[in-house]
Parts: structure tokens; C-alpha cells; sequence
């Protein structure tokens, strides 16, 4: 069985793979790095969002293979190591951005994607960028509040609906 | 998925090499394929993964001021780097979501040609030349119906060429759930005449709608193909739509790509 090796949340990770592990199975069954979730496998969801080099990634639709040598970032990279919540994890919490939580990993994950291209997006930019993530609380609302808030924009004045 | 073996090339030489091997297949940004292999729908036994042969990325012009796009190039890329071709990365940054637009490739797109994808209009819509390891293919030889194409077993898509014309537009009438075109239509005049293409809507994939092309070529307005339509018969008919609103939806669509055209 092959191995591959990738940095994972800063540090050095390896194992041994089949050629169809996916990299969310990689992550979840032999690093144990359950954040990850797979909702629906078909990379419509998008509940598996990591970053592979920087760039948001359906986690259940690339190969583990393919990662050889990158640099992945899962939720478990998002907190300082002394456990201080990412300002994006803190903004869902201050904003009830999450109910049952299945869908936060790759809220978050999406999230910090698109702040890292686009400081301060308007709602509408936000909205559109989370096309590809599926919220089944329908909780959408204060997730886009929170991803305000995280960007430093002022939501005061967005009722909670 | 069933079993397969998979390898990862760093150079176009040695992913030629392992595509020689039997029942391998290329893997491109994987957003189709690796979903088509979870649906068990194929089953190779090796894949050849494109995705670390950085000789096939990238954006750069070419002869006439072509703009020639790497074939390994993702989505998100184009969208971000073909502001040379406005209608072009405008059409890039809606396929998908963002997750899948940092994937996908436009070789793994239009080797694959499904009736609804997008990039298929644009090529055909430019008319713009696809080249392989082996050959340059225009974009009229290229496409050859549903899922098909002229591209043999071991051949890969190295670049994509567009003329760059006076003015385009890709109006894209979304199928919600799957983000697929219901009806997408490309719209580009040249200096030499009008191309209009179609996906999503007919049963033999990817067409040119001659009838508009010629009218447009004539006067490029709105106004010169009102009235003009094609017939629902031999259009996709599914739970989405009937042939005939297709048919209604290309005459809508490709009106609207004309007035946006810019």
C-alpha cells in the first residue's frame, strides 16, 4: 500500500493509503481528525471544506494521493494552541451562527477563504460564496451575520431572525 | 469506488507514459470523475492524476493575442486571470462553487463534454483550438455529441487557444440544485461574423444555432432573431424542463447574451 505525506494544521503528517482514499477519509480514519465531516459525498455540501496550499477544497472530492507534499488546513488548525477560538469561530459563537453543528467545520473553513481574498465582502458576496455549503438547520442567516462580524463589519444593525 | 491504482506524474512525458498502461484513465481537477467513480459508473484501473503537472497550468497570450489557457488550469485561475476575455472568466467564475471551481480544470471539462457544462459553449462559441500531445483540434472537429469527443485513449488536453473577440457574453440559466446549465448560450462577434453556442439544451451536446448567427452577423442586436426559434425536438427533456421550453429558454438566453455582450 503507497504512503503519502502532507503537512497537516502545521505539522508533518503521514500514512499508508489505497489509491481511492479519499482525503477526507485520510484525515478522519488515520490522522483521527474528526472536524472534517462528510455529510453528503458528493461534494455538494460541503461540511468536508479544508484548505489544500491555501485554497478551499471539497476534502471528499480530491484523492489523499493528490495531497502528497501540500499543506492542508482542517478546523483543528483554526484556534490558537492554547485553545483561543479563530475570530471566525468566535463570530459564530457571538452570533449563533451554528444549531446542530454538522455544517460549522466547512462554514468555517469557506469562511476563511473568502476573507482571505476579501476582507470586508458585502452580504450578497458572502451569500454567493457559500453556495456550495448546506446548511440543513437553515441556519444561513446568522452564519452571514457572523461572517460579517468576523470581517470587522459592524452587523448591529441585522436583526436576528 | 472499486480499486484502482493511482499515480501522480510531475511532467506531461511521464503522465503520457503511465497513460500507456491498460485501462488507465486521466484524472483532471476530479469533480466529475471522482463522483462517477463513487457511483461506481467507472471503473479503470489506474489513474493517471494530471493535477501535479504544472507544464499544462497556467494563462498566457499567444499568437494574434490569443488567450491560451494551460489545460490543467483550475476554474478559480481563469476566472481570476482571462480579464483579457471578460465573457470567458465571467463564464469560469460561475461553474460550480468556489470549493469546486479550485478543482476543476477546464482539459477535465471539456474532455469529459457533458450536454450541461459550461466551457464546451465557450469553445465552440470562440471558436477556439484545443491542443493535445498529439494534435491542434478546432472547436467545430472537436466535439462529436454527449460525453464525446475526438480525443483518443492516451491524449491530453495541453492548452486551450481563444481568439479574443469585439465584444461576448455567456448568459448560463441555472439549474439550481446541480448549478449546470439548464440552457447556457455563448454569444461572441468577430471581425469575420457572429458564433452562437448552445449547451444544456440538446440531446447531441454542445451546438452552434446557424439561424441566429446569421442574423447577428447581419445586425447585432436583440431585435435581429426576435421571432427566431428552434424546434423541442431532439432537445433534453427531463424533470427540469421539456424539450420545447429548452428550445424557449436558447431563444431567451441567446437574446440576452447579445444585449449583455460587451
Amino acid at each position: 500500500m503507497p504512503e503519502v505525506s502532507m503537512t497537516v494544521n502545521g505539522k508533518p503528517a503521514k500514512g499508508q493509503i489505497e489509491g481511492r482514499t479519499l482525503l477526507v477519509e485520510f484525515l478522519r480514519e488515520s490522522l483521527s481528525l474528526t472536524g472534517t465531516h462528510m455529510g453528503c459525498d458528493t461534494s455538494q455540501c460541503g461540511a468536508c471544506v479544508v484548505h489544500v496550499n491555501g485554497r478551499a477544497v471539497k476534502s471528499c472530492t480530491m484523492f489523499a494521493a493528490e495531497a502528497e507534499g501540500a499543506e492542508v488546513t482542517t478546523i483543528e488548525g483554526m484556534a490558537e494552541p492554547d485553545g483561543t477560538l479563530h475570530p471566525i469561530q468566535a463570530a459564530f459563537q457571538d452570533h449563533h451562527g451554528l444549531q446542530c453543528g454538522f455544517c460549522t467545520p466547512g462554514m468555517v473553513m469557506s469562511a476563511a477563504a473568502l476573507l482571505k481574498d476579501n476582507p470586508t465582502p458585502t452580504e450578497a458576496e458572502v451569500r454567493d460564496y457559500l453556495e456550495g455549503n448546506i446548511c440543513r438547520c437553515t441556519g444561513y442567516h446568522n452564519i452571514v451575520k457572523a461572517i460579517l462580524a468576523a470581517s470587522g463589519q459592524d452587523v448591529s444593525r441585522i436583526a436576528a431572525e | 469506488m472499486y480499486a484502482f491504482e493511482i499515480d501522480r506524474p510531475a511532467t506531461l512525458a511521464d503522465a503520457l507514459k503511465a497513460l500507456g498502461a491498460e485501462e488507465a484513465q486521466a484524472l483532471g481537477g476530479g469533480q466529475t470523475l471522482i463522483p462517477a467513480l463513487k457511483a461506481r459508473l467507472a471503473s479503470p484501473a489506474r489513474l493517471v492524476a494530471l493535477s501535479g503537472v504544472a507544464e499544462i497550468k497556467g494563462i498566457r497570450t499567444g499568437e494574434n493575442g490569443a488567450l491560451c489557457i494551460g489545460g490543467g488550469t483550475c476554474h478559480a485561475d481563469v476566472a481570476a486571470g482571462a480579464g483579457a476575455y471578460p465573457a470567458l472568466a465571467a463564464l469560469a467564475a460561475r461553474i460550480g462553487d468556489p470549493a469546486v471551481r479550485n478543482r476543476g480544470t477546464i482539459g477535465g471539462s471539456l474532455a469529459n463534454n457533458d450536454p450541461s457544462a459550461c466551457y464546451p459553449a465557450a469553445v465552440l462559441g470562440s471558436g477556439a483550438v484545443v491542443v493535445t500531445t498529439n494534435r491542434q483540434i478546432a472547436a467545430d472537429d472537436f466535439f462529436e455529441g454527449m460525453f464525446t469527443t475526438t480525443l483518443e485513449d492516451s491524449e491530453i488536453i495541453t492548452e486551450v487557444r481563444f481568439p479574443v473577440p469585439e465584444v461576448a457574453s455567456y448568459q448560463k440559466f441555472e439549474q439550481p440544485a446541480s448549478r449546470f446549465a439548464l440552457v447556457g448560450v455563448f454569444v461572441a462577434k468577430y471581425a469575420g461574423g457572429v458564433r452562437v453556442a448552445v449547451t444544456g439544451a440538446s440531446e447531441e451536446g454542445v451546438f452552434r444555432w446557424s439561424e441566429a448567427e446569421a442574423a447577428l452577423s447581419g445586425d447585432f442586436s436583440p431585435g435581429a432573431i426576435e421571432g427566431l426559434r428552434l424546434s423541442g425536438a431532439g432537445m433534453i427533456s427531463d424533470l427540469h424542463g421539456s424539450g420545447d421550453y429548452r428550445a424557449h429558454l436558447v431563444a431567451v438566453m441567446t437574446r440576452r447574451a447579445v444585449a449583455a455582450a460587451r
